[in-house]
């Protein structure tokens, strides 16, 4: 079972929509035993990032995470702001993260005042590595985002794909089994698709 | 680079039906929106608004169950507007599975309301729509309400407001446009690009994707369009049609 992790933040139902149009299971929840007994996790999530380590903490989800992901290996998965709560600071509130991966989160700040901030739409991304998430992809894929904020990884080795805007940032990491993507594959048609299915298969 | 612009079909919903008004009057049937959605999901359309033009003008909550049966199967953003009256009624939106609102009635006196969505899901989340008329004395002027309630101001000075109360985005209707395969208002397009910093998506009129190219060329994030994807002229039968990856080929 695929658990989509509820901490009141985001959109859990669009990727439960998109996971149950792909015949695959998942229940969305908060409750600790879904997530002991789960197969796999995937972290979402739109908004702030001190409301979302928040909202995990007051859930008490933190514990569990930590031993699942850390411990038990468990494979996880946080989209957009649940791939920045998997780092171990963000500007954005100038807070700790859940630190599962040696990457920070920063603030977009772009020399080409014309671009836009959130970087919100349709962006390309470059593979950097080969992982089970990229496995089989079509070529050329685009991917929606929406987000003020990216991650910086510490490690070169943990960027699965990179993406343009201004600059290039890390728009996929992984680690191990914990992945973060800044893009939406829930919102991403076949290419978003293709990625779920990938994960679920982890 | 930038970012390009999306192409962004809207679907109007009238009485639990898929309809298609002209200069925002007489509605035409066009079809089931679950089929239409069904569709556009096929096309991979880069983002799709629905908008009930009935919820303001009869002062009533959005349908729900139809909302979420739409977006059960839209794998792209969805924005969507009426009767976005309150904060608790756009946080059951969003739980359905909505990216953004669209606000336009609740503006005139509850510019609040932007600023308090955009504290929870975010500026990206919260949509102003601007509806405009050219008059034959006093200019350009904002309406509200379905096109049925003119304002005192002009849309250049409505988005300002907008972006100030919270919006992330503007969307700029152009009523006298709207249905009639004119082309898009490339100049009032032009100054609100310049009077905010936000993004501004751009409808009413588009007929040929050139009006596209000419809306990107003009600055617009993005592009909506109605009757050039419900219908194929030149007698308004019901085909549903999308560029599919027109700026990225």
């Amino acid at each position: 079972m695929t658990i989509i992790i509820n901490y009141n933040l985001g959109n859990p139902k669009s990727i439960q929509n998109m996971l149950a149009y792909l015949g695959i299971e998942s229940r969305i929840s908060a409750n600790h035993e879904d997530i002991a007994s789960a197969d796999r996790l995937i972290l979402p999530g739109v908004g702030h990032f001190q409301r979302g380590m928040e909202q995990l903490e007051q859930l008490g989800l933190i514990d569990v995470l930590m031993k699942e992901v850390l411990e038990n290996k468990k494979p996880i998965l946080g989209i957009c702001l649940g791939m920045q709560l998997l780092t171990k600071h963000s500007e954005e509130g100038n807070l700790a993260g859940l630190g599962f991966i040696d990457a920070q989160t920063k603030k977009f700040e772009l020399k080409d005042v014309t671009l836009k901030v959130p970087h919100m739409g349709w962006n390309t991304v470059e593979f950097k590595k080969d992982s089970p998430m990229n496995t089989g992809v079509s070529t050329n894929p685009r991917y929606y985002f929406v987000h003020s904020y990216f991650v910086d990884c510490a490690n070169q080795d943990d960027i699965l794909c990179a993406t343009q805007y201004g600059k290039e940032f890390v728009s996929g990491f992984q680690y191990q089994n914990i992945f973060g993507l800044q893009f939406h594959p829930e919102k991403s048609h076949k290419f978003g698709m293709e990625l779920l299915v990938n994960f679920c298969k982890i | 680079m930038a970012l390009q612009p999306r192409i962004i079909p809207v679907l109007l919903l009238h009485k639990g039906g898929l309809y298609k008004t002209k200069q925002f009057k007489n509605p035409t049937y066009v079809g089931d929106p679950i089929n239409a959605v069904r569709i556009f999901n096929e096309k991979e359309v880069d983002e799709l608004l629905i908008l009930d033009i009935d919820c303001s003008k009869e002062n009533k909550e959005p349908n729900y169950t139809l909302i979420e049966e739409i977006v059960s199967e839209a794998f792209m953003p969805v924005g969507y507007g009426g009767g976005i009256s309150s904060l608790a009624i756009a946080q059951k939106v969003f739980q359905l599975g909505v990216e953004k609102v669209i606000i336009n009635t609740a503006f005139q006196n509850n510019q609040q309301l932007l600023a308090d969505i955009a504290a929870i899901y975010g500026a990206q989340a919260v949509v102003a729509s601007i509806d405009y008329k050219k008059g034959f004395i006093g200019g350009t002027k904002a309406y509200f309400t379905n096109g049925a309630k003119k304002s005192g101001h002009a849309p250049h000075e409505i988005a300002q407001i907008a972006e100030k109360a919270g919006a992330g985005e503007i969307i700029l209707n152009a009523i006298d446009r709207e249905g009639t395969y004119q082309g898009f208002d490339i100049n009032l397009l032009q100054q609100i690009v310049e009077a905010v910093q936000i993004p501004v998506v751009v409808s009413g009129g588009a007929s040929t994707n050139a009006d596209f190219d000419a809306a990107k060329q003009a600055g617009a994030s993005g592009m909506a369009a109605g009757s050039m994807f419900v219908y194929q002229r030149p007698h308004n039968a019901v085909l549903i049609s999308y560029p599919t990856n027109y700026f990225y080929l």
